[in-house]
């Protein structure tokens, strides 16, 4: 190989790297949007219980 | 743009033909007769710009479509384009750089070409950290939309620069003679499956991106639809 390899294996590398660490940042970023979507499911499920204990129950079908 | 099964199919495409180009790039293409073996580094370097100036593109268009319509996805597409164009415009001036060290004896000139190149990475750094420091509000989403429009005026100007002013900065692809660079047909090959590699490695950071800051606001939006019905619950009246 030529006298200039270390720039053009420098430059690949970079490439390679960069590209993996944006893919690791997206991947954390999706990690955390997980963690938040759970966060507003419980409250939106707490919310939903606290409205249907405020509620005369429905009859039972059949009953 | 939501489809998994799209961004899987682009995720493994996207391997496959980087796997390609890198075994193009290092076995199949012969370097340059001048620039020896540093040449090389041209097969991705000019993909990047090409993704890069394309980001900053759908940036503009982005931002045009979000002052006209106000549509909170345009923003989030704009804000998805300017990130992913960032990454790419970085490596485009880092690649360069290292490519220069063995050519033009220096890591870095104020040629024309790299300095333009270089105020359009700054733009799009201001973008991102009005972006990153701001709270997501349409005054903030319309001075993006500016911001993203104005900076995308600097990419034609990168583009003709090496034919407007004196430049040491290569013209590969078309010359000032107005003939293209690459004498080799296996040249064009390696640097078309680079170009496609690079384009669907974009399509796929930009469609993960996008849905994210999709989602995002979707989750904003009932975050403040929660926090209403809460409070109108909790109030005893």
């Amino acid at each position: 190989m030529g006298a200039h390899f270390g720039y053009l294996f420098a430059a690949y590398s970079i490439i390679f790297i960069v590209i993996f660490l944006y893919v690791m940042l997206i991947w954390r970023r999706q990690a955390a949007l997980d963690a938040e979507l759970r966060t507003l499911e419980a409250r939106m499920a707490a919310l939903t219980e606290h409205s249907a204990a405020g509620r005369p129950s429905e009859p039972r079908s059949g009953a | 743009m939501n489809n998994p099964t799209i961004r899987n199919w682009l995720g493994f495409s996207t391997l496959a033909l980087m796997l390609v180009s890198l075994f193009m790039v290092f076995d199949y293409v012969p370097p340059d007769a001048e620039m020896g073996i540093a040449q090389l580094i041209f097969y991705f370097h000019v993909p990047l710009a090409w993704v890069a100036f394309a980001s900053f593109g759908l940036v503009a268009i982005a931002g045009i479509f979000y002052l006209w319509l106000g549509d909170q996805l345009w923003d989030d597409l704009g804000y998805a384009a300017a990130e992913t164009g960032m990454v790419f415009c970085t490596l485009v001036i880092v690649t360069g750089s290292i490519w220069a060290k063995p050519i033009w004896g220096t890591w870095w000139t104020w040629d024309s070409r790299l300095t333009m190149t270089f105020i359009l990475w700054l733009m799009y750094g201001g973008y991102l950290m009005l972006r990153a420091s701001a709270d997501d509000t349409p005054q903030v989403a319309r001075f993006g939309a500016v911001i993203g429009i104005v900076a995308a005026m600097d990419v034609p100007i990168v583009i003709v620069s090496v034919r407007m002013w004196r430049t040491i900065h290569p013209a590969v692809l078309v010359t000032k003679q107005g003939t293209h660079g690459l004498e080799d047909p296996r040249m064009v090959w390696t640097l078309l499956v680079s170009l496609t590699a690079f384009t669907l490695l974009w399509a796929w950071f930009l469609m993960l991106r996008f849905t994210q800051l999709r989602t995002r606001s979707r989750m904003a939006w009932l975050a403040g639809r929660i926090a209403l019905a809460t409070a109108v619950a909790s109030d005893p009246k």
